[in-house]
């Protein structure tokens, strides 16, 4: 047993550290400072920035632009890439549809997606949620018939984040209605976002910010070549997709980021026992899930096998230190104030809550792990 | 970067598992519980056999020269099956001795340790003090020691106590020349309070920081311990939930349940990777400082992560939970114990954010 990383690991680690201080623009970094919401030409600056470099997607083979990097460099990256501050490496192409497309992909789609994804010239959302289907996600109702050579969608989506970005939306959809199991029936469809018929409809979050919406889908025709896997086969997919949703749920190496920076604002309220032992419980908590995950890691590195359910614990721990560091800086600023830092702070204890809701809501990552870990 | 036991790590681990599914059963050990001397001589001679008396001895006086995680896998086993005979006390004393004996001190005490003829333990709390080691008031003079000692863990099964004094100096003493009132811990350990009249002590080298060093591998192994108390209350918990029935169906299909016994379980991989933390810290620090920090933030963590499944377990039990006839009830009594054994939450929290 040796919890620390090898000469070569750290030598890595330095390297991307390096890199990354060094090719972080400035503006970039500020924005991430402030918890602002950037915007969709700053989010793509930063992805072609890794892009050109190499290194925005290490987790694809690496005939399609991956690293190579083994599990543990790839942990490492994207905890470097939290603790330095960049913008967040929006998933639903990157992480998800590519992981589908990688999986279950023909080589016509494979060919016609991926570079476009590396390249960021396409932005894409997730089309999972529906206004009565949010935990009970197989009751979904939204449509897709096939007429000849095409399907034709009706129906609605909500929360889907970053759709007023997108240009692509990766949705699950009914194609078998007449009943029988209720994930049977489901299929997983490439929507182009410029298809005629599709609406998107901002949602405004409780901290202001738009960053999810509604999109309604009205007679929107669908080629039949941008059906992914088998029809009716979507509950499979989607399956498939969650699992790697969750693995990067812990987000470790940006909670450190805050961690410090707390500890650097609320130096003051070091003084207050109270603060100061919960800050300290909390920074034990931190320190405990990371190695919980390198324990993870470090599991899969050595059976290669893939992550089993209990990595929903990551994304319950992560989510729950996230928002207990959201909740002592808020406790460390002045909620009346008018401040810079104080403003920042308001809207992103507002902003965090959404954590354990989204991604499967830490109830129904409960509910997964009581079944699919211990059987109940 | 590797969270392995070693092949050999891992064998002793086993064999010690398997010797006590065995002869270590929830009956079994009613039994040596129930001894007047509260502890197995035979167990006692097997543990020696597999050589855990010796495993962290220096090896010129028979020893192992093995860490904090060699006896990591020991100690979770240790744990699950809450063995009472008193190998941590005796290798902390063993420990203190090995760093602050002098050459003659060493080879009297460290080989009959190593195979399993003499135990030790460390009389360090006082009455009012628990951790501050500046509260000591135990006074040496003329190669003699007075004071008091209180709740020494392991005393009455020992040869000889290694006794801490003011200014955190160290001495070591026959039993045979302390006054025991012997009782048994919350969790059914033999233990003592001491009182030392003119006692005859050979002193140690070595002071506040040996306690310390001491202390934490002694913390260290606890976490480890706890750990492995936690793992049998998370499995025999949930085994309950499969089992009990009410309503005509498992507790266990019930959702509020469900989501304490994850919580229980997320509360022990938790426990479990700080375990870790301390035990290869202990071993690989390069400074007092660095391995305190690990030590005392494990602790924190075990602390709190005891409570919350010793209590939640007995109560997912319902009434059973409660009972003297089932093994959980014992597993809360020594989780309840670990929880402050060498510090609870409150001390390490205060050693960690002064570090």
């Amino acid at each position: 047993m040796d919890l620390n990383y090898s000469q070569d690991e750290l030598a890595f680690r330095d390297e991307v550290r390096a890199w990354l201080e060094a090719n972080l623009p400035r503006d970039l970094r500020d924005k991430m400072a402030s918890y602002a919401h950037l915007s969709k030409e700053e989010l793509l600056r930063w992805h072609k920035i890794l892009a050109k470099k190499g290194w925005v997607a290490p987790a694809w083979p690496k005939e399609w632009g991956g690293t190579g990097w083994n599990v543990v460099q790839r942990y490492i990256f994207e905890e470097e890439l939290g603790y330095v501050g960049a913008p967040p490496l929006i998933p639903f192409g990157l992480t998800m549809c590519a992981a589908v497309l990688l999986q279950f992909g023909t080589e016509a789609q494979k060919k016609r997606f991926l570079p476009r994804i590396y390249n960021g010239e396409d932005f894409w959302c997730q089309g999972y949620s529906e206004p009565g289907s949010g935990s009970d996600l197989a009751s979904l109702k939204t449509k897709a018939a096939r007429q000849g050579d095409h399907y034709v969608v009706n129906g609605q989506k909500i929360w889907t984040t970053l759709a007023h970005y997108a240009d692509w939306i990766f949705c699950l959809v009914r194609t078998d209605p007449s009943g029988g199991k209720r994930q049977e029936g489901i299929s997983f469809l490439l929507l182009d976002m410029k298809s005629p018929g599709i609406t998107v409809r901002p949602l405004i979050l409780m901290d202001g910010a738009h960053e999810v919406n509604e999109v309604f889908f009205d007679d929107v025709k669908v080629p039949a070549e941008n059906l992914v896997f088998e029809e009716g086969k979507g509950w499979t997919v989607a399956k498939y997709l969650l699992g790697y949703e969750r693995m990067n749920t812990g987000r470790i190496g940006e909670s450190k980021r805050q961690l410090a920076k707390l500890k650097a604002f609320a130096a003051p309220m070091m003084k207050d026992v109270r603060f100061r032992d919960r800050l300290s419980r909390l920074e034990v908590e931190l320190m405990a899930l990371e190695i919980t995950n390198l324990r993870f890691l470090d599991r899969m590195r050595r059976t290669g096998q893939p992550p089993g359910a209990d990595v929903s614990m990551l994304k319950i721990k992560g989510t729950e230190i996230q928002q207990g560091l959201t909740e002592l800086m808020m406790q460390a600023v002045d909620p009346a104030a008018s401040d810079e830092l104080s403003v920042s702070i308001r809207k992103r204890y507002l902003s965090m809550r959404k954590t354990t809701i989204y991604a499967g809501s830490n109830e129904i990552q409960r509910n997964i792990i009581a079944k699919m870990t211990l059987g109940l | 970067m590797n969270f392995d036991y070693s092949e050999e790590q891992q064998l002793l681990a086993d064999s010690v598992r398997r010797l006590l599914q065995n002869d270590y059963g929830f009956e079994a050990r009613k039994k040596i519980v129930g001894s007047a001397e509260g502890c197995s001589p035979q167990v006692w001679s097997r543990f020696a056999e597999m050589g855990l008396t010796a495993l962290p001895l220096p090896a010129e006086y028979g020893g192992f020269g093995g860490g904090a995680v060699d006896l990591m896998g020991v100690m979770e086993a240790f744990g699950e099956s809450l063995v009472v005979e008193p190998l941590v006390p005796t290798l902390v004393g063993a420990l203190l001795i090995a760093k602050g004996g002098s050459a003659e001190l060493k080879q009297s005490v460290l080989p009959a340790v190593a195979e399993g003829k003499m135990k030790l333990a460390f009389a360090h709390a006082e009455p009012g003090v628990r951790y501050a080691l500046s509260a000591i008031a135990t006074k040496a003079s003329g190669g003699k020691l007075d004071g008091e000692k209180k709740s020494v863990v392991g005393a009455p099964l020992a040869d000889k106590l290694v006794v801490s004094a003011q200014g955190g100096k160290l001495f070591v003493v026959e039993r045979a020349d302390a006054g025991l009132k012997a009782f048994r811990t919350l969790d059914e350990m033999a233990a003592a309070d001491v009182v030392l009249r003119s006692a005859k002590a050979i002193p140690l080298q070595g002071g506040p920081e040996l306690i310390e060093e001491a202390t934490d591998f002694a913390t260290a192994l606890a976490c480890a311990e706890a750990a492995g108390a936690m793992k049998f209350a998370c499995d025999t918990t949930l085994e309950y939930l499969k089992t009990r029935k009410q309503f005509g169906v498992p507790i266990g299909t019930f959702q509020a349940l469900q989501h304490r016994i994850v919580d229980l379980y997320i509360a022990y991989e938790q426990a479990r990777s700080m375990a870790c933390l301390a035990c290869s810290r202990m071993d690989s620090s390069e400074n007092a400082a660095d391995r305190a920090r690990a030590v005392s933030a494990a602790k924190i963590k075990v602390a709190d992560n005891a409570r919350l499944i010793s209590q939640e377990s007995v109560q997912l039990h319902g009434g059973m939970g409660m009972s003297e006839e089932l093994k959980i009830s014992h597993t809360f009594r020594r989780l309840t114990v670990l929880a402050q054994q060498y510090g609870d939450a409150d001390h390490h929290l205060e050693r960690f954010a002064s570090l």
